[in-house]
């Protein structure tokens, strides 16, 4: 059966094409290195330095899926996304 | 508005433990506000005393930080005399249903229109790991060396059978489940009780032999499941996450409103 996506989610992109990943950026000052971000992480792009702060290791496998963002107690990440212009789609 | 805009960034790191659950509530509560789109000034948030009710200090809306378990008490003086703002209480396990236990079934028995967050770790960590009424038996803790003996409110049941008109429980490791039941809580006109499940690696993870907060998340991504599922029906013990109580009923403030304005009516007549 074709699916097909309801108007509102076509707003919001999730139909929409690919995101791809232009920065993770990482508060070292705020982070306090739990790990839930390199745990959780679907494509262990993260890991925690000598000194347990997170740093991103593998920027190439990132989907940019927001899970290290969302779920940081320390508000300390940010995934900053690129959406591709309509143009080169077209 | 960006989440950054909502934060008190001088308070920044804040003071909850590495790993705490509250900074996860208090990140998805802010995208909860960001994506309903509310005014900064439209927001009040009411809290009492705990490890959870720090995080009025963390937003930047108006906000109170008021004495132990009164939040509410607090937060029902805000909402009559000011309703057309809204009105978010968040509490602690202990905070809420202890101390403030009474606050807590009369405001839902109101209906009076704000959303009560329940961050529940299961235990009392500002004043060093004692057990408190959402504990459970079995469990270890400062006060409970030896195992636990009280049994626990189920939060859900209790503001259900309280009255409450908006009934939901999450956890922090349930993310994107957790902001889209803060939107509707927030949204819903009438008492909105909403119970966060939420670790705390330091006292109740340490004192129960738990592991860090990692693995603490990953046992409410095993113990827990959607509300009516399989699951739950394969084995009881699963604690169901979900929307529980939805229900339109007459809201307090309103109430108060018609009955002002139906008296001065009279009064003119």
């Amino acid at each position: 059966m074709k699916h097909t996506p309801k108007p509102d989610m076509v707003l919001k992109g999730i139909f929409m094409a690919k995101k791809t990943l232009k920065e993770i950026r990482i508060n070292r000052a705020w982070c306090k290195g739990c790990r839930i971000c390199v745990h959780f992480c679907p494509g262990q792009v993260l890991e925690c330095d000598a000194q347990d702060k997170a740093v991103v290791q593998r920027p190439q496998d990132c989907t940019c899926c927001m899970e290290c963002e969302l779920r940081c107690p320390d508000l300390a990440i940010e995934v900053i996304v690129e959406h591709p212009k309509e143009a080169a789609h077209g | 508005m960006a989440v950054q805009d909502y934060i008190r960034k001088r308070f920044f790191p804040h003071l909850w433990c590495q790993g705490c659950g509250h900074g996860i509530v208090l990140n998805s509560l802010i995208r909860a506000i960001e994506e309903l789109g509310i005014r900064k000034n439209d927001l009040v948030m009411v809290s009492g005393i705990g490890c959870s009710s720090r995080i009025t200090g963390y937003v930047d809306v108006h906000t109170l930080h008021t004495l132990h378990g009164r939040a509410l008490a607090f937060a029902t003086g805000v909402k009559m005399s000011r309703p057309e703002l809204r009105v978010i209480v968040p509490m602690g396990d202990g905070d809420a249903l202890a101390i403030g236990g009474n606050h807590f079934i009369h405001s839902a028995r109101r209906n009076i229109d704000m959303t009560a967050l329940v961050m529940n770790n299961q235990i009392y960590g500002m004043t060093g790991g004692q057990f408190s009424p959402l504990s459970g038996p079995g469990v270890k803790a400062t006060t409970a060396p030896f195992g636990n003996i009280d049994h626990g409110f189920d939060v859900v049941k209790l503001a259900t059978a309280a009255g409450a008109s908006f009934v939901a429980r999450t956890t922090t490791y349930h993310v994107h489940q957790m902001i889209s039941i803060l939107k509707e809580a927030i949204s819903h006109k009438g008492f909105s009780v909403v119970e966060i499940m939420s670790q705390c690696p330091t006292y109740f993870g340490r004192k129960n032999k738990l592991g860090g907060a990692v693995d603490m998340l990953d046992y409410f991504k095993s113990h827990t499941t959607a509300k009516g599922s399989d699951a739950h029906k394969k084995d009881p013990l699963m604690i169901e996450r979900g929307i529980f109580v939805k229900e339109d009923r007459p809201e307090y403030c309103s109430d108060y409103d018609m009955l002002v304005k139906e008296l001065q009516l009279k009064g003119d007549a």
